[in-house]
């Protein structure tokens, strides 16, 4: 579904992601681990599109991606951030940010495709015509997971999804999440540095530093401590120190 | 005893009538570190924060004993306070970037944290300045101490604010989130150093964290708050025999390696918890 070759980007002098290479089949989910300035979330925004300044050869779906992308491809393809405060927009109701997208891309159906959306996420309908501000971080954040999903993607990048919510919350996010993917057999790619979280959706996971990719690993093998790179051994050993605590 | 509390309460004022925020939290602490743990909104915070009585003026606070090394804080004067923050007491809290003042160099806030308790030059106050920042596990503190906030890393930044801190040499550091904007590796240095200094001067320590296991790995003591109350004390060891649902909850929700699972429990929350 997606394929990433040589992934290179550059600011200014700095080059923040240094060659890297992964692929996602359709359905799945790739995880990103690395610390900040790891160049993880670079890779993300990149394929987003939200960063046009890229070299090598990105492609979803067969179709190789310019720096300029069609309408057509943000529909396809949707990003949900780590902080839902930030990215609902303070003075439009859960309504409005949801209907954007129908518009956007010229979807009819509004009033139905939001109220199934909805309750798609678990959101009570009354949250509808309520403002950022009187949801709790937990529905935030499943208001930007239901904005991402309106025009029907078959991609979600998420960046960070639930590093800003309690661990209770964190849980249902991540549940809602696989449930999702399983109905709507979306292909995912995520970037957290919480290697527990990615592990949990994630059955492949990339480990990056300083802008290189320097181990791709299963899950499984993961878990089972066959790491290769020192670095992604630093990392197991640092989630698996507190857990046993 | 270093500070007592009994029965805490906190209200502030909301639309809809006294908002009881902290409901009669009791503790006490030692030389030791005590951890407070809870989710967003559980009062973990303010509890800590009303032992500096650093709370909005609107918050209303009530206690039975509210005592920081026998002062009592509610009817204590603003001068004894003074007294109190900064010098006796340290508040290290989670992002460097908005703590540390960004027009003067590293260097200087912690001469002048020093200077504030102790008469010297500024000769020895510099002296003292690279001397902590060595402590804080800093390799080149001539490096860091001319350096602005900005050019230092989140990391980097939490080190500062903690030599800052331990300069007035306090009896009692409270750290509030101080490693949540950190990266894993670079918190888990963090914690260690805090811990470290900590158990070799003899101070006490109140760590407030949303992150169970992560606080009872550094703690002797865990208090897990919920909706205003202490649902549950335990020793850092005991964490797998809690036995409040809320405590197990928090636990189990929490997506591990070692133990796989297909779906996260979610936590239902009894309303008998609140009671």
């Amino acid at each position: 579904m997606i394929s990433v070759q040589d992934l290179r980007v550059k600011f200014g002098p700095v080059e923040a992601v240094r060659g890297v290479t992964f692929a996602v089949g359709e359905g799945s989910s790739f995880g990103i681990v690395g610390e900040s300035g790891s160049g993880k979330s670079t890779v993300l925004r990149a394929l987003s599109g939200l960063n046009p300044d890229w070299t090598g050869r990105m492609t979803i779906a067969g179709t190789a991606l310019t720096p300029k992308r069609s309408r057509d491809f943000f529909r396809r393809v949707q990003m949900v951030f780590q902080d839902p405060y930030g990215s609902l927009h303070p003075r439009q109701t859960v309504d409005r940010a949801l209907s954007e997208p129908l518009l956007v891309h010229g979807i009819g159906d509004i009033d139905r495709r939001i109220r199934q959306a909805l309750s798609e996420v678990a959101l009570p309908a009354a949250a509808r015509f309520r403002y950022p501000h009187q949801l709790s971080g937990g529905q935030r954040q499943r208001v930007a997971i239901a904005r991402a999903l309106m025009s029907e993607p078959e991609v979600l990048l998420l960046d960070e999804p639930t590093s800003a919510l309690d661990v209770s919350v964190q849980a249902e996010v991540l549940n809602l999440l696989a449930d999702l993917q399983d109905r709507r057999k979306l292909t995912y790619v995520m970037v957290s540095h919480n290697l527990a979280v990615i592990a949990h959706l994630c059955p492949m996971v990339g480990v990056m530093q300083a802008g290189e990719m320097v181990e791709m690993i299963s899950a499984e093998d993961l878990r089972a401590g066959k790491t290769r790179h020192p670095h992604t051994a630093d990392l197991r050993r640092l989630s698996t120190e507190l857990e046993e605590a | 005893m270093l500070v007592e509390i009994q029965n805490l309460n906190i209200h502030f004022p909301s639309p809809q009538g006294m908002s009881h925020a902290v409901r009669g939290v009791s503790m006490t602490l030692g030389q030791e570190k005590l951890g407070i743990v809870g989710e967003s909104g559980s009062g973990k915070s303010i509890s800590a924060r009303a032992i500096l009585r650093l709370l909005p003026p609107q918050a209303k606070v009530t206690a039975d004993t509210l005592r920081f090394d026998g002062i009592d804080i509610l009817s204590a004067t603003e001068r004894q306070m003074r007294a109190i923050r900064g010098r006796r007491a340290g508040l290290i809290l989670q992002d460097p970037k908005y703590s540390l003042n960004p027009i003067m160099t590293a260097g200087a806030q912690i001469a002048e944290a020093w200077r504030n308790q102790t008469k010297g030059s500024a000769r020895a106050a510099r002296e003292a300045a690279l001397d902590l920042l060595a402590q804080v596990q800093i390799r080149d503190p001539k490096r860091v101490a001319d350096a602005y906030p900005h050019e230092l890393s989140g990391g980097m930044g939490q080190r500062v604010m903690i030599a800052m801190m331990l300069a007035p040499d306090p009896e009692l550091l409270i750290a509030d989130e101080p490693t949540s904007a950190l990266d894993a590796t670079v918190q888990a240095e963090i914690l260690r150093l805090m811990e470290d200094l900590v158990s070799r001067r003899g101070m006490g320590l109140i760590l407030i964290s949303h992150d169970l296991p992560l606080v009872s790995h550094f703690c002797d003591r865990v208090a897990v708050m919920y909706a205003g109350r202490v649902v549950e004390e335990l020793g850092a060891g005991e964490l797998l025999q809690a036995k409040h649902p809320y405590t197990r909850g928090l636990l189990e929700c929490l997506p591990t390696l070692s133990h796989p699972k297909l779906r996260l429990p979610v936590m239902s929350r009894d309303p008998a918890w609140l009671t």
